[in-house]
């Protein structure tokens, strides 16, 4: 199995020395962290109880406290040229996303058409980061956006209860891989983890991970199941630890989906990560992302939680079907300067 | 058997010698002062210490190192040692009606009510140390996610100054819901009629009260007093014994050095009744804390 | 003029507030017995904006002659209003819940104006919070009862209520809202520089029909305070502010009439080990930047157990530098400016003090705009106990950060001061977060929380932060002949 090479979609920002002395001296539990991922060094792969104990010596979460900070930031007042900034910035941060049991191959390539140019009255906005789609769709996606710089985007592993023999996960992600998926969104096994299975739950990472290679895995924590923001956190750790590119709020089909604090806590975990190793793990939003208001509000958490760097493609992602058209409705009213109708954009 | 018909010699009765009560010790006053104490008709009774500011400032010490303890213990505990004192002063009981009575020259039918009451004020603060909490405090309903209660604690350190009468009922109406609370106190005893005071402080001293809990000086409010109110580690005051308004003026003012909490001399109060919640709301404050409600 | 950190790609454009919505007259006058009347001495005071030091408009300077007129119009209203049933008082007090909630934008941006606080907390905190005291304590006006005061608690009669300029608004709530709901009449002097919301409000007791007389409104100076709570017509002072001016205050009235005194405080901020650290850096921030400091129950000492002192200073500096100071007007400036010349001055001379004691400051990098009072917000580390920035109140966004090793320690030097006012704590273990609030010597304990006000949560200190309550039933106290 080929190590795994890691490389942002965007030109990586040169990184500040990481400091993880600090944060290690704050909590032992940390210290496992630092090291290679497990997707690089499997014989690294701590025993459940060695993982047990470093994931509850990560800090607690005060549940009220990060509500609290999640809405004072969404109180922060985006107008003019920063919202049209935001605007620009949320289109090329969104996986436009469709997974759907009605899916077909006439729906994917109106997306990917979409992806690549969202707004043909305004060719200077897009594309997007990537098209999201079933694995058997894949190859269709990857014919549409042929030269595009748009990825595609899979979702994998036996989405998105994950409840499948590893085998058949792994078999998954490699029809998904074969059919030319530029990058995999995997969904964590959430009953190991409530269990307390963690090494499970890190196993089945690594082993997708090295599956990728250098394909961008996503790694979904379906935070809507996990229910407490320190199992937010310690599922963070624990696929960054596996060897996640990116952790992803959700798989859109549980509620709730994508919350503020849940995205704050788990840029606070990509933010100390980076702190702690060097390398900058990215952050998805995914489901119940519908209006620019929310976008702009999901940026706010991203440039003063993690920090600006991150406020790029690699940094944070969109999960979002719905969404595009709200950004293309407000640009539209940014330039217009009157109210937009939706018959002004296209469905898809 | 033959009568006897010589008269019995007299016995000479044996005199207590009256000292102050300190840190659960009985000290003479460190100046060395005594000053006579006499019944109404001016007769001698005896000889009382006359306290002084060092005695003050050795009360205050006192006080200060045995408060923790007193309010660290349960206030079940508090109010079994508080029923232990009206325990001990009910077998007590013509001892007090005695000193009450030719102290204030008041007949012993009115000394033995003064007393009685005494006993039972006792009992009623027993019963309330652990209800203050219950009584004082509340939980508060806050807009937000917040567990918000409201408890009173003890002032600390409270300074005393018990009324002239009734010599007896005063000082307890003052210092038992005090302790109830779980203040340490410095009284500045009854000057006219200091002997209720002082059999008190036996009382107490063998009660299970942790010594230096209360403090009891004999002598002159307008001497100690001062020293009291402008001591910086007494954190509230009680002047209900100062009927001088310009003593408690200084008093007050002094007080305001360390901005300590006073409470004044009420003309409108009867002590003899048991008052409503007021005595006790003085003697505490209340502290508010709040935690987030939140998995 | 909003400055803070950006990036290439999202820099926030400025989003200020339009200061239309409250329009100032050229002068204002007193409010006595009901109707805006000019100082018998005809003195007028200028207030300033302070982020600008612009003239925002002048006041009325009141003197004894003008107090001697406000104390003898509230005397005249008082036994009507104590005669008032409760419901009716409480229906009044309800009107101006609803008519400052009804005006509640206005009045945030004349306290962002006046003050020089962040519109996001005028709007966000002071003004809610105020309209939120008015209308619980509206509640409490046919049910005093019920509020352990005794089966009858009678109204003292005329309160007289000096506040400080910190949350103008807000003060005033805390100070009339109890005082009308059991029934005495006030007059209160809103501080110096900080009138323009009392006399909004004063506006706002016209249009609710409060019968004349019930609430008076002093503007003026340090003499027009004196000369009210030395006047011999009053029942009652409530005085906030300095722990000076309140050791002065006792002094004067020398118990002649009740008080309470809300004073200063040296809060204690303890984080243990095993705290929740990102939301105690929160914590810590909203502690002691909120309202850029200027709050008397102000988290000022950070005590942090030793170990892990060097992360949390990190964090807390790395959180410090998004923090946006500018224009008070922009809605999303966190750090406004500082109330006033004086004030900034005292600031200074106190970091000073610091810097010359040997312990280390650190400054945000936030740029100070050229006109108005700014102070950045600021970090000392390596203080201990015996710098006077870890014993003298600052009131302003300056923070002394200390270490303790055990639970004792940290409780031996947060009670190491004369004050008594608030403090915090941050643990996830339960037990010790109720050992630790029940040593703290303070009259409010935050745990894991710090800054949090409601009008139902008893707010007050202890030792030389004063005495008596404001909010709850306990606050009523203050205001009535209990039992």
């Amino acid at each position: 199995m080929a190590v795994s090479t890691w490389q942002p979609i965007l030109a990586p920002v040169p990184d500040a020395a990481p400091t993880p002395a600090g944060l290690i001296a704050l909590h032992p539990g940390y210290a496992p962290f630092a090291g290679a991922t497990l997707a690089e060094d499997p014989a690294a792969t701590p025993s459940n109880a060695a993982l047990t104990a470093s994931l509850r010596g990560l800090p607690a979460v005060d549940a009220v406290g990060v509500e609290r900070r999640a809405a004072a930031l969404a109180s922060r007042s985006i107008k003019t040229t920063a919202k049209a900034q935001g605007i620009s910035l949320a289109v090329s941060m969104i996986d436009l996303t469709t997974l759907e049991g009605s899916d077909t191959p006439g729906k994917v390539r109106s997306l990917c058409r979409k992806a690549v140019l969202p707004d043909p009255a305004d060719p200077a906005l897009g594309p997007v980061a990537a098209v999201c789609v079933y694995p058997d769709l894949v190859a269709t996606a990857v014919t549409a956006l042929a030269g595009s710089p748009v990825h595609v985007a899979s979702v994998a592993t036996a989405f998105p209860a994950g409840r499948a023999s590893l085998r058949v996960r792994c078999a998954d992600t490699a029809d998904a891989l074969a059919a030319g998926a530029t990058e995999i969104d995997m969904v964590i096994d959430r009953g190991a983890f409530l269990a307390g299975d963690y090494a499970t739950v890190a196993a089945h990472i690594a082993e997708v991970k090295r599956l990728c290679g250098g394909v961008h895995l996503k790694v979904i924590l379906e935070t809507g199941e996990l229910a407490t923001y320190d199992n937010v956190r310690r599922a963070a750790w624990l696929s960054m630890l596996a060897g996640a590119d990116v952790i992803k709020t959700s798989t859109g089909k549980v509620a709730p989906a994508a919350t503020l604090p849940v995205t704050l806590v788990m840029l606070e975990a990509v933010r100390d990560y980076h702190a702690l190793t060097g390398r900058r793990v990215g952050v998805k939003a995914a489901g119940g992302i519908r209006t620019t208001k929310d976008a702009l509000r999901y940026l706010v958490l991203v440039n003063e939680i993690a920090g600006p760097d991150w406020l790029t493609p690699a940094g944070f992602r969109f999960g979002a079907s719905a969404l595009l058209n709200d950004l293309l409705m407000q640009r539209r009213r940014l330039t217009l300067g009157s109210y937009v109708s939706p018959r002004d954009v296209s469905v898809d | 058997m033959p009568t006897e018909s010589r008269s019995e010699p007299v016995r000479v009765d044996v005199r207590k010698t009256c000292k102050l009560f300190i840190n659960g010790a009985f000290p003479r006053s460190e100046s060395g002062r005594t000053y006579v104490v006499a019944d109404s008709r001016g007769r001698f009774l005896a000889n009382a210490a006359l306290g002084s500011r060092k005695d003050a400032r050795d009360a205050v010490l006192a006080a200060r190192a045995a408060q923790p303890r007193w309010w660290g213990a349960t206030a079940y505990n508090r109010g079994q040692v508080l029923y232990r004192v009206a325990e001990i002063l009910e077998g007590r009981r013509e001892q007090f009606i005695d000193e009450v009575s030719r102290g204030e020259g008041i007949t012993r039918a009115r000394a033995a009510a003064q007393v009685a009451e005494s006993i039972d004020r006792w009992v009623y603060y027993a019963g309330f140390a652990d209800k203050v909490s219950q009584v004082l405090g509340s939980a508060n309903a806050v807009a937000g996610p917040y567990f918000n209660l409201s408890v009173p604690e003890p002032n600390g350190v409270m300074a005393l100054i018990a009324p002239e009468r009734p010599s007896l009922l005063g000082l307890v109406a003052i210092t038992a819901p005090a302790l109830a609370a779980g203040n340490a106190c410095v009284i500045v005893a009854s000057q006219a009629h200091p002997l209720p005071a002082i059999g008190l402080s036996e009382v107490l001293a063998t009660s299970d009260v942790p010594g230096g809990v209360v403090n009891i000086l004999t002598g002159s409010a307008s001497e100690i007093g001062p020293w009291l109110a402008g001591h910086r580690d007494v954190d509230a005051l009680d002047l209900t014994g100062v009927a001088d308004a310009a003593l408690a003026t200084d008093l007050v003012q002094r007080a305001a050095g360390s901005v300590t909490r006073v409470r004044l001399a009420d003309p409108a109060e009867d002590l003899t009744r048991v008052p409503g919640l007021g005595r006790l709301r003085f003697t505490c404050q209340v502290k508010t804390v709040w935690h987030p409600i939140g998995t | 003029m909003t400055s803070g950190p950006t990036t290439a790609l999202f820099d926030y454009a400025p989003a200020p507030e339009a200061i239309g919505i409250a329009p100032i007259a050229n002068s204002y006058d007193l409010f006595i017995g009901g109707q805006f009347v000019p100082p018998v001495a005809g003195g007028r005071l200028a207030t300033v904006n302070p982020a600008t030091e612009q003239i925002l408009t002048e006041v009325g300077l009141a003197d004894a002659a003008d107090v001697d007129r406000a104390v003898k119009a509230a005397r005249r209203a008082q036994e009507g209003w104590a005669r008032m049933r409760g419901r009716d008082r409480g229906k009044l007090l309800f009107r101006i819940a609803r008519l400052m909630a009804e005006r509640s934008r206005e009045l945030a941006v004349l306290e962002t104006l006046d003050n020089g606080k962040p519109i996001r907390e005028s709007r966000d905190v002071d003004i809610p919070l105020a309209c939120a005291h008015v209308f619980y304590h509206a509640g409490w006006a046919d049910k005093l009862g019920y509020a352990g005061l005794g089966a009858n608690p009678r109204p003292l009669g005329v309160a007289a209520q000096v506040i400080p300029w910190n949350f103008p608004l807000l003060m005033l709530a805390w100070k009339i809202a109890p005082a009308l709901a059991t029934g005495n009449t006030v007059v209160l002097k809103p501080a110096e520089t900080t009138p323009l919301t009392a006399l909004r409000f004063a506006e706002i007791c016209q249009q609710a029909d409060l019968p004349p007389g019930v609430v008076n409104i002093l503007t003026g100076g340090p003499q027009t305070g004196a000369a009210l709570i030395s006047h011999p017509g009053i029942d009652k002072v409530a005085f906030t502010g300095s722990t000076e001016v309140g050791r002065s205050i006792q002094r004067t009235l020398a118990g002649r009439v009740p008080v309470t005194l809300e004073l200063g405080g040296k809060g204690a901020n303890i984080i243990f080990e095993d705290a929740p650290i990102d939301q105690a850096v929160e914590g810590i921030v909203e502690g002691i930047f909120f309202n850029q400091g200027a709050v008397c129950c102000a988290g000022s000492r950070l005590l942090v157990a030793e170990p892990i002192v060097e992360v949390v200073v990190e964090a807390l500096q790395r959180r410090l530098a998004t923090l946006r100071l500018g224009d008070p007007m922009d809605k999303n400036t966190d750090i406004g400016a500082i109330n006033s010349p004086d004030q900034l001055a005292r600031i200074t001379s106190l970091v000073a003090a610091g810097v010359a004691e040997g312990a280390a400051c650190w400054t945000s990098p936030a740029p100070l705009p050229e006109r108005g009072y700014w102070c950045a917000p600021t970090v000392f580390t390596g203080v201990h106990q015996t710098h006077r920035i870890a014993r003298e109140e600052i009131f302003g966004p300056v923070l002394s950060v200390l270490t303790f090793r055990t639970p004792a320690e940290a409780l031996a030097k947060a009670n190491d001061t004369t004050y008594g006012l608030a403090a915090g704590v941050w643990t996830e273990k339960g037990s010790r977060i109720l050992a630790i609030a029940e040593g703290l010597h303070a009259g409010v304990v935050w745990a894991n929380t710090y800054n949090r006000f409601d009008p139902s949560s008893p707010f007050g200190g202890v030792k030389e932060s004063g005495y008596g309550r404001e909010g709850g039933p306990q606050g009523l106290a203050g205001y009535v002949h209990a039992d």
